[in-house]
């Protein structure tokens, strides 16, 4: 790709990577964000930097030095305590006109879609949302080929920003790989003045209720998931035993949703969560298209299914025919005796 | 009194789009024309506002000719007058040249029909998806932003604030601001109402205000359409069906089959990964 009908945009250098957290505990997407930048980065033979916002938040500037960031710029400042658009997209400017990215990158999360939102019409510049690959041409394009799913995930489309700097994406929480934490990894850490009073912010954060019952099936690396063939509310316990055996969450079919035996936030598919997880249980689940494209490039996936033309052998890993009600309690035992319980 | 601004976009059904297998294209025939379902429940939540607070709602649409229908059906549920920004010009927008165009539409309202105190947009369309139109207009106006709302519990009239509670992966933040604001809804928010008679009477009869680039003296083409959007679709593609060497797991019960099975997930990294190979905490 010529880069003749592009601007010069040598000012430009470098991938910054947006580290969200709540009360100073980082969100996995964060790394996953910092794994990904590195290959970015390395290909583009360019630093990989963190911005990192909050109060008494030092050890997560460090932390994304562990986990591969060459330089973090941190603002430390109590006004900065919980999430607000306007002082937060303040400091992340401040950061990006001094150091002049050419790549930034946010999770897909509420806030890194408020907070990317308000940088990219302020700057301005171009925004590609809900990012699940991310590569780089090689310089001189160096461009940035962030690539989307469309049209309820039967599409992807690969947006480029040619004309504007930085380039800036949104991307998915469970898709990039996180680097191995490294706390002997060396980097700089750039503190920065936040030049903001409370009484210049309109927005007072009065309060947060966490959600303990609340599962976040989109970051989880093991689901457990039923379907129309568990026959009611019930048998999810038996799910669930298993789920917790193997430290992850129950998901379900929308027609397990739509039957009332489960909430709408464990519902994986077109119209639930698209989720990727490393290891993907199908259990009493035909395998509906609107099914599949929600869990199909989940790691490894284990149907069980007492039909042997259930569509969802054709997407499993392995495959088990039989009876669910017999096979799943069978599991979750040899599982409890590996682990010498 | 209110004035509040309802952003509303006519989308495809996406739902309902189909891939053709034998072109990878989509099938867009038959896939019906309808109000982004977000867009209505930020409507529904500016009727319960005029009930609550008085005032006038104010709806507006970029889009295509045809997007006038969607207007329509939001007059039947209620909102006072409704706008059409159509222009050849418009067209091939992305997110920032959508926001422009709104804002400046947003901008004019205001002074044509009285200060807007409250924005609504949806959380996010069925189609492009993004969520970055609603932060692109409040950043443009200057306006104070809450997304991702599920409840609005009220606004003092005197201090000119309002309270709410938006809605994170992780729990609910209640979060009070300074008008004028721009809030994107989510569905949790409220129950659509149906449209009542009377309304689909005045609805039938209705025509939307339209402005085109005309309209706007001030407005900057370098800002508006395809030329006005950073972002290029480069190429798009049907992702494959991933092909499965699917192997089926064999043995003459349940647990035969079971042991088996954890076998084979025994030989990969997961054990080690999660932990699996230690015991559990009592
Ligand atoms: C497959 C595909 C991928 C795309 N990817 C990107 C991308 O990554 N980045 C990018 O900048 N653009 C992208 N676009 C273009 C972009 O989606 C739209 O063209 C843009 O006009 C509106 O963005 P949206 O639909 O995502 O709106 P959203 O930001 O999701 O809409 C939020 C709310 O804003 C209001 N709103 C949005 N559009 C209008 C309108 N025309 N009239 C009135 N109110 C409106 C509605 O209340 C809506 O609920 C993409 C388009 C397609 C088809
Ligand atoms: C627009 C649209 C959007 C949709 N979105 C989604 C979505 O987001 N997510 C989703 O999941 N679906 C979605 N669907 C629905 C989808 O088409 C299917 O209807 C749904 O996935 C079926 O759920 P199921 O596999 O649990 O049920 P079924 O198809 O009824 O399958 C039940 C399976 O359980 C097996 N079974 C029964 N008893 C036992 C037993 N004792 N032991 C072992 N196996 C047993 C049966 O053999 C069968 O294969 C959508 C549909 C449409 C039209």
């Amino acid at each position: 790709q010529p880069a003749d009908d592009m601007p010069d945009w040598s000012a430009y250098r470098g991938v910054l990577v947006y580290i969200e957290h709540r009360d100073g505990v980082a969100k996995s997407v964060s790394w996953q964000l910092l794994g990904q930048g590195k290959k970015l980065a390395d290909k583009l033979e360019v630093d990989l930097m963190a911005l990192v916002i909050g109060d008494n938040v030092k050890h997560l500037a460090e932390e994304a030095i562990a986990y591969g960031a060459n330089r973090v710029f941190l603002f430390d400042a109590k006004e900065l305590k919980s999430y607000r658009t306007r002082p937060y997209s303040r400091a992340s400017m401040k950061v990006i006109h001094e150091i002049k990215p050419e790549i930034v990158l946010f999770g897909a999360t509420a806030t890194g879609r408020d907070l990317a939102g308000a940088i990219a019409t302020h700057l301005p510049t171009g925004l590609t949302a809900d990012t699940t690959e991310l590569d780089v041409e090689p310089h001189p394009s160096r461009l940035l080929l962030a690539s989307r799913p469309a049209f309820s995930e039967k599409m992807m489309a690969t947006i480029l920003c040619k004309q504007y700097r930085p380039q800036m994406a949104t991307a998915r929480a469970g898709v990039f790989e996180a680097l191995p934490r490294d706390p002997n990894r060396q980097g700089e850490i750039v503190q920065f003045e936040f030049a903001m009073n409370e009484s210049e912010i309109a927005a007072k954060v009065l309060d947060f209720i966490q959600d303990q019952s609340k599962i976040n099936i989109e970051e989880a690396e093991i689901i457990v998931a039923g379907g129309r063939g568990l026959g009611g509310p019930e048998p999810f316990k038996m799910l669930k035993e298993l789920a917790d055996e193997l430290g992850g969450v129950v998901g379900a079919s929308r027609a397990a949703v739509d039957a009332g035996w489960i909430k709408h936030e464990h519902q994986v598919g077109q119209t639930g969560y698209t989720v990727r997880p490393k290891l993907y249980f199908a259990i009493g689940i035909s395998g509906a298209v609107q099914h599949l494209v929600g869990m199909q490039n989940s790691g490894i996936i284990v149907a069980i299914n007492r039909d042997p033309d259930a569509p969802i052998f054709k997407a499993a890993h392995y495959g088990i025919v039989g009876d669910l009600f017999q096979i799943v309690p069978a599991i979750t035992e040899e599982v409890r005796k590996r682990r010498g319980l | 009194m209110l004035h509040i601004v309802v952003c509303i976009k006519q989308v495809p059904d996406s739902r309902e789009i189909r891939i053709d297998p034998k072109t990878n294209t989509l099938i867009r025939t038959g896939v019906p024309a309808i109000v982004n379902f977000y867009d209505l429940h930020g409507l529904e939540e500016a009727l319960v506002l005029r009930e609550k607070y008085g005032g006038k709602i104010t709806v507006v649409c970029m889009g295509p000719p045809p997007a006038e229908k969607a207007l329509k059906q939001c007059i039947s549920l209620g909102a006072d007058q409704a706008i059409l920004v159509t222009d050849r010009g418009f067209a091939g927008a992305d997110t920032l040249a959508t926001s422009y165009v709104l804002a400046e539409t947003i901008k004019k309202v205001g002074e044509e029909f009285g200060p807007v105190d409250v924005v609504f947009t949806g959380k996010q369309t069925l189609d492009g998806d993004t969520g970055q139109v609603g932060p692109g207009i409040a950043c443009r106006l200057d306006l104070e932003q809450l997304t991702y709302v599920e409840k609005v519990v009220g606004i003092d009239m005197e201090k000119r604030r309002i309270t709410v509670h938006r809605h994170l992966e992780d729990g609910v933040e209640v979060v009070e601001t300074a008008l004028p604001v721009l809030l994107t809804a989510l569905k949790e928010l409220n129950k659509v109402r149906r449209a009542p008679m009377p309304g689909m009477l005045k609805a039938a009869r209705y025509k939307p205000i339209v402005w085109t680039t005309q309209d706007f003296p001030n407005l900057d083409r370098s800002k508006i359409g395809l030329k006005g959007s950073p972002t290029i679709v480069a190429k798009s593609w049907v992702p494959e069906q991933k092909t499965v060497n699917t192997e089926m797991i064999e043995g003459e019960d349940a647990q035969t089959k079971a042991v088996s099975l954890v076998d084979k997930l025994w030989q990969t990294d997961l054990p080690t990964k999660f932990g699996w190979d230690r015991p559990a905490q009592a």
